[in-house]
């Protein structure tokens, strides 16, 4: 078994082919979503915090809310519709009577996930841009960190799918796990302000942190030692990840 | 469609003591199999005998326990992506995009197979004409007729040209009439070079389409032959069925047709004989005068089966 970047492309064209038919009403929602986290926490809970280090908290909020953004762009694909293409619609027992081998259904379905994230990622950044809350030039930084968060979130979120036995469990996934993460991943408050060493450590695990962290360095143009940290775990755990659901996918699409 | 000379005479499926196990169950037992080139070769028998299976081995998505497969020629497991580029392979569930119309469908499906523009949409042109889907090509599929989306779904596994099509119970719940046609368009792609491998449990469909076919019952092949020889080797050629009591069939058959040649399911009692004429006279004879309903009919290849497993092939399904 083995991969192929020009099969693995022949997967993602098919999900880009059912997105061009849907895309002028599926991208509209990109935009709104951002314009009212803005408004409803940045300007309405914001009025009542005077500053923080610094900033505004409308300005505090922005990167980390970019992450999410691209968080949930990516988490959508794997989750609901990887498992409709998986069981339902049976999408990969075609794709396997061609020459295409599950390894390619695995990246051109990762890259895929980052497409939507980087999509759903770069439209909040727009949003952002226009607003006055993204400084230039430093911020297009995170440019680059939407496709890694879109990178990390498809591997956790495709070892998830590939693993549980019927499509209830995804609840879990979003109330359980990625609500969580997007409240305590740095996005509201600095962690660093409000917790005891110990669960700093223990925060240190939730993904959506690292990339949160990366974006604010961007946004604020200040880089410390950590920012190597927390790219190496973004990087690290896709990897990691990313290797399990290469088994996964294997054995649920051959046997 | 070009015939392809190559594999003339040669043999384009061939698995020799194929097995395989899914845990305790096996599914497939020690089966041989020859498809010889340009053909159309026929996996018989009832749901859950090991066609399938024997099928996703053939292409290389279900790996064989022990035994080899060999397709064109090359081991199927070490060479997977260039076996895999000269089939097609129509699976018994239809898979298609259902947002999409026929003609996006098969473009989609073509660069699964590498193909590129212009070819892509010739070819997507040809086979909708192929399979008269032309009123209904810039439909989405979900508006679509089963019928339709079975010839479509046909379509989508010719894209690449194959020079094996494998279609897993093509005509299973379709309408007589959208039968006929897919049977007529299967014999012209035979004709034209095409080596097909089709499974069904429609013993019509298998004696109006197959050179050859394999009789396969709990993962193991019974028998295999041309459709016409399996009859008259294994039973006769004409059938004559009638109710009757096992007594009676004793006093009016023993000595007269051998056991080997009477199958009864229930009151009906079925006769394989090389003349029917003979054996309609002596029940008379025994009835005096009282005629009871006699049917005589050729033989075919359903009673093969039900005089090899003693199962009904449509009743198990």
């Amino acid at each position: 078994m083995s991969f192929s970047a020009p099969y693995a492309l022949a997967v993602w064209r098919r999900n880009a082919a059912m997105y061009r038919r849907t895309w002028k009403w599926n991208i509209l929602p990109n935009f709104f979503e951002p314009v009212f986290y803005l408004f409803s926490i940045g300007i309405g809970v914001g009025a009542y915090v005077s500053e923080m280090g610094g900033t505004s908290y409308i300005e505090f909020l922005a990167p980390g809310l970019v992450c999410v953004a691209a968080m949930n762009g990516a988490s959508f694909e794997v989750t609901y519709n990887i498992y409709v293409r998986l069981i339902f619609e049976k999408a990969y027992d075609a794709m396997m009577t061609t020459p295409i081998e599950p390894d390619d259904v695995l990246a051109g379905e990762v890259l895929w996930a980052i497409t939507r994230s980087s999509i759903y990622g770069g439209c909040f950044f727009v949003v952002l841009a226009l607003f006055g809350l993204a400084p230039l030039p430093s911020s297009l930084w995170v440019l680059l960190l939407i496709p890694m968060t879109g990178l990390l979130f498809a591997t956790i979120g495709l070892v998830f799918s590939l693993r549980i036995p019927n499509i209830d469990l995804f609840s879990f996934y979003f109330t359980l796990f990625l609500t969580p993460l997007f409240l305590f991943s740095d996005v509201f408050f600095p962690l660093g302000e409000r917790l005891t060493q110990p669960w700093l450590w223990v925060a240190e695990a939730l993904p959506l942190l690292h990339p949160v962290r990366l974006a604010r360095a961007s946004f604020s143009g200040e880089f410390s030692p950590v920012v190597l940290w927390d790219f190496l775990y973004t990087l690290g755990a896709s990897g990691l990840l990313l290797l399990l659901a290469r088994r996964s996918i294997r054995q649920r699409l051959t046997n | 469609m070009i015939p392809n000379e190559t594999f003339a005479g040669s043999t384009i499926v061939s698995a020799r003591s194929v097995s395989k196990r899914f845990g305790e169950r096996v599914a497939v037992d020690n089966l041989d199999l020859e498809v010889p080139a340009q053909s159309c070769f026929g996996l018989l028998g009832p749901n859950g005998a090991g066609k399938t299976t024997t099928l996703r081995m053939i292409y290389g998505v279900t790996r064989a326990t022990s035994g080899t497969i060999r397709v064109f020629g090359m081991d199927i497991n070490q060479h997977l992506r260039s076996v895999r580029s000269r089939l097609g392979v129509t699976l018994q569930q239809n898979v298609l995009i259902e947002a999409l119309s026929p003609k996006e469908n098969l473009r989609v499906f073509g660069r699964y197979h590498l193909l590129r523009e212009p070819e892509l949409s010739r070819r997507a042109i040809e086979l909708i004409d192929f399979l008269d889907l032309r009123s209904h090509a810039d439909l989405p599929v979900r508006q679509l007729s089963g019928g339709f989306q079975r010839r479509l779904a046909i379509a989508l596994s010719l894209m690449n040209r194959p020079e094996l099509l494998i279609l897993d119970e093509p005509t299973t719940g379709l309408d007589p009439a959208v039968r006929l046609v897919l049977w007529s368009r299967i014999r012209e792609l035979r004709t034209a070079g095409t080596t097909v491998l089709i499974t069904t449990h429609y013993m019509d469909e298998a004696q109006r389409l197959c050179d050859r076919v394999a009789i396969i019952s709990a993962g193991r092949v019974i028998d295999a032959g041309a459709p016409a020889d399996l009859i008259v080797n294994r039973l006769a050629p004409e059938t004559v069925e009638f109710d009757c009591t096992p007594q009676e069939e004793a006093a009016l058959l023993d000595g007269f047709v051998r056991s080997g040649r009477r199958l009864r399911v229930g009151q009906r009692l079925m006769l394989y004989v090389d003349d029917a004429t003979q054996l309609i006279e002596r029940v008379r004879r025994y009835d005096h005068g009282d005629r009871r309903p006699i049917i005589v009919r050729p033989t075919n290849l359903e009673d093969v089966f039900l005089s090899l497993t003693g199962t009904s092939l449509e009743g198990n399904s």
